[in-house]
């Protein structure tokens, strides 16, 4: 009897990854467009006090852009988000991910913040509901709150005028 | 053309692959499965409940009988065995020439085969050129299979005394494997695929990748995954014979050796490459990529511990089986989670859904029949006698335990993201902090049974033995825990550590009593150097890894030329900056001169580089190895006017880690060359 346990556990396991196999975490990051913003409650990086949920991304049309400290193409990256926080052509959300808040702020404080918030995480609570693949990546978010385009990879400044700027445009209009 | 025959060799092996695998289990029979057959009917009939499921078995098994019998008429055991050895080989030479057919392609740059398309460039250095091979989905499991052949094909070489049915059964289920595998090359992941149009260049190989040491870590990581198949036959194939001896166990262990040795070595590159070029400036991350290659090296330690008990005591049959097969179907896990990416991990570089259904259908029925072969008969395989607890017999079970319970840690901590969103949907995730806190007190309870099982004798001993041990360890951990309060700062840091001068001062007892005071150091067997070297490996890993934990700090700053860092009394000072370029990337280089109390020690020199292939920016640190302080300083962006970002490290003892791994490493290959190892008519 106690020979079979193995084969027991085995077959659990085994059921399991094939249930994991379809819902492979990747594939959910397609799947979110035009889907409202997973609902989440983080804290934000500066204040440990504030909780950030879902709510934030609503009303306007934001853009939330996954970076973290030790993410090598977000210091190519950055001085574009300072450019775009200066134009204030869009509501600017960061999302601080698999990170420590002294290297964050540190990073920040060098580098200068665009952010008008930033939901850390840590523990990749949101970064999986989103499926966050890699460092950097950006969603635009409608004013209704819901996921509307979403960035791989260094936004460039042609990047951003061709591609997401236009579509932050159209849906202001909305 | 030459991707042509390549294709065709992989068919033709496949093939082979195929005969080899069905050739023992037709040809060659023993009273052995008769008489377990009709056990299983009887018990099968006893149950009524599976009466119709037992009547088709027998028919099934009826018809079996009857190819085997009229196979059996015309074919001898003798030649079937040598029939399948000589499979083995050719499908191993098959396998070979198709591997070099894709590198051929590779180092022509023939972009119209769409692997070297997609992956290779005509820029690329030679030997990136070379390790693009298998630093993508389909060429890297093209070496796996390579590898798991190559293991098929050495048996035979190797296992000339072997009892040959037996050696035919393992050949042969070495044989199903690599089948398996084939298949899922030729049907999901073919490396041959051409290309139209021909692009007029490749694009490159992601420039993290194009590195020495990771040219080398995945054959390394593989030899070692693929290496413990061989257990995995050899389990089951004692299985079916209904046999496991010390015989068995003694042939066996040099090849569990060899594959540990290869994955700890893998392993150990893997996490220098990803310390120096990733810059992370961690050495582990609990990454599940990480994690899979983690466990069965887990596993495979404690199967190389219960296989000498079994080699040398005759007991533990059934627990090394149950290893035996558990090491393989971790690596076959592995595999899966890497390729089939069920789990979120940075280290993604290549990954396909579609795949991983393949590969988890292969785990399933490689996996799924093996435990089942196990439930049936696991009973058959009991040893004889009993040992007292205190005995090195019972640390060794308790290593085992111990080992087990850390690879059900990993295990868990890995997978529960899974379960949990497989059960009911929620997405979380599993971090360092549960690692650090569960891994870190079954390593230390390791760690202490670990330096003193090694002085106890087999089958009973007192507890007297570990006197010695305890005079000396006791004062010095004493010491060394109040010395890390007082001027490090950090009690856990100093219990770490004593605990790894504890591991070394029982290694080296335990040396000196095997030597009578190293006076006999010659007519030692190369088994007792390689068990001193690894255990000392675990206790410099040990140290290195607390050391790093507690003590390690860094700063990060906008520096312009002149200006410095400060970090755990080391000075960073930026004092050039220039540009340029080289073969395929252009780069922004700094020196960095680093300080302690004025004292100069290093320029170090970092860059960062851009790869306008890949339109990728990756930073190169730079880096000053020592075996005391590491130090090491890395450049992002930044200007003239503000400066640049400079990133300083300060990694006291990080080397002692790799050391460690080093050492453990090069323990399991010294112990290969022991002679109660090699094969004498005496033992047999």
């Amino acid at each position: 009897m106690r020979a079979l346990l193995p084969l027991g556990l085995f077959i659990l396991i085994g059921l399991a990854f094939a249930i994991g196999l379809t819902k492979d975490p990747r594939q959910i990051s397609s799947e979110l467009i035009n889907q409202p913003f997973p609902a989440f409650s983080l804290t934000e990086l500066y204040d440990e006090t504030q909780i950030i949920t879902e709510e934030t991304v609503k009303g306007q049309v934001s853009l939330i852009n996954v970076f973290g400290s030790w993410c090598v193409a977000c210091n190519v990256e950055h001085p574009v988000l300072m450019d775009i926080a200066k134009g204030e052509q869009v509501h600017l959300i960061g999302m601080d991910w698999r990170d420590e808040r002294s290297k964050a702020k540190r990073w920040l404080a060098k580098r200068g913040n665009p952010y008008k918030t930033i939901i850390f995480d840590d523990e990749s609570v949101l970064a999986i509901t989103l499926g966050v693949t890699g460092a950097p990546e950006s969603f635009i978010t409608d004013k209704s709150g819901q996921i509307r385009y979403k960035h791989v990879g260094v936004i460039t400044p042609q990047i951003w005028r061709e591609t997401l700027l236009p579509i932050i445009k159209a849906l202001e209009e909305e | 053309m030459i991707a042509e025959l390549g294709h065709y060799l992989l068919i033709l092996a496949l093939f082979t692959a195929l005969a080899q695998g069905l050739f023992p289990a037709i040809a060659i029979a023993t009273d052995k499965d008769v008489q377990s057959f009709s056990e299983a009917m009887k018990n099968a009939r006893l149950r009524g409940v599976y009466k119709y499921g037992a009547l088709i078995f027998i028919a099934l098994q009826v018809g079996f009988r009857f190819i085997q019998k009229s196979m059996q008429r015309y074919v001898s055991n003798a030649q079937a065995v040598s029939f399948v050895e000589r499979a083995a080989k050719l499908q191993f030479c098959l396998l070979a020439l198709s591997f070099a057919a894709l590198t051929a392609t590779f180092i022509a740059s023939d972009f119209s085969v769409k692997l070297a398309a997609s992956h290779s460039h005509s820029m690329k250095p030679f030997l990136y050129k070379i390790s693009g091979v298998w630093g993508n989905h389909e060429g890297s499991i093209l070496l796996w299979t390579l590898m798991l052949s190559l293991y098929g094909a050495l048996i035979p070489v190797f296992g000339k005394h072997l009892p040959p049915t037996l050696k035919a059964r393992a050949i042969g289920i070495q044989g199903l494997l690599a089948f398996g595998f084939l298949a899922f090359i030729l049907f999901t992941s073919n490396p041959f695929e051409r290309l139209n149009p021909v692009p007029s260049d490749g694009l490159g190989l992601n420039p993290l990748l194009q590195d020495p040491g990771l040219a080398i870590h995945p054959p390394m990581l593989y030899m070692g995954y693929v290496g413990f198949s061989v257990a995995f036959s050899f389990s089951i194939a004692a299985l079916i014979e209904g046999k496991v001896d010390a015989i068995w166990a003694q042939w066996l262990r040099p090849w569990v050796l060899a594959a540990w040795s290869f994955l700890t070595l893998g392993i150990m590159l893997g996490s220098l490459w990803a310390y120096y070029e990733l810059g992370w400036g961690g050495w582990w991350m609990w990454d599940p990529v990480e994690n899979v290659s983690f466990m069965p090296w887990l596993a495979g330690t404690a199967l190389l511990h219960s296989i000498m008990v079994l080699g040398t005591r005759h007991k533990l049959a059934n627990w090394t089986v149950l290893l035996g097969i558990c090491a393989f179907s971790l690596s076959l896990i592995g595999t899966f989670v890497v390729r089939s990416g069920v789990l979120v991990s940075v280290h993604s570089f290549a990954t396909d859904p579609a795949r991983g259904v393949f590969i988890l259908i292969l785990l399933m029925i490689s996996t799924g029949s093996a435990l089942t072969l196990y439930a049936l008969r696991a009973k058959t395989l009991k040893g004889p006698g009993g040992f007292e607890p205190v005995s090195r017999e019972g640390g060794l079970i308790l290593n085992n335990l111990l080992l087990a319970t850390a690879c059900a840690t990993v295990f868990i901590g890995t997978f529960y993201p899974l379960f949990m969103d497989a059960m009911t949907g929620d997405k979380i995730s599993v971090g360092k902090p549960y690692f650090d806190l569960t891994f870190a007190p079954i390593m230390s309870l390791l760690l202490i049974f670990m330096a003193a099982a090694p002085l106890l004798k087999w089958k009973k001993d007192s507890l007297q033995k570990l006197k010695t041990l305890a005079l000396f360890a006791l004062p010095l951990g004493g010491i060394i825990t109040a010395a890390a309060a007082i001027f490090g700062k950090s009690v856990l840091g100093g219990i770490g550590l004593a605990l790894a001068a504890y591991l070394a001062i029982g290694t080296l007892i335990a040396f000196a009593r095997k030597t009578q005071n190293f006076k006999n150091l010659r007519s030692q067997p190369a088994g007792t150097y390689g068990f001193v070297l690894a255990h000392l490996g675990v206790a410099i890993f040990t140290a290195g890894a607390v050391i790093m934990s507690v003590w390690a700090d860094d700063d990060i700053g906008r520096l312009k030329i002149g200006e410095k860092l400060q970090v755990s009394g080391y000075d960073y000072t930026l004092v050039d900056v220039a540009p340029g370029a080289r073969e395929n990337y252009q780069f922004l280089g700094a020196k960095v001169d680093v300080s302690k109390n004025g004292r100069a020690i290093k320029t170090l020199s970092t860059e960062q580089r851009f790869y306008p292939v890949r339109n990728m920016v990756t930073s190169e640190a730079g880096f000053h190895f020592t075996m005391g302080p590491t130090v090491f300083a890395a450049i992002s962006e930044g200007n003239v006017q503000d400066g640049w970002i400079v990133r300083a490290n300060y990694h006291p003892y990080v080397t002692w880690i790799w050391l460690g791994a080093l050492l453990m490493s090069l323990a399991g290959f010294i112990s290969l060359f022991d002679r109660r190892l090699r094969y004498t008519k005496e033992t047999a």
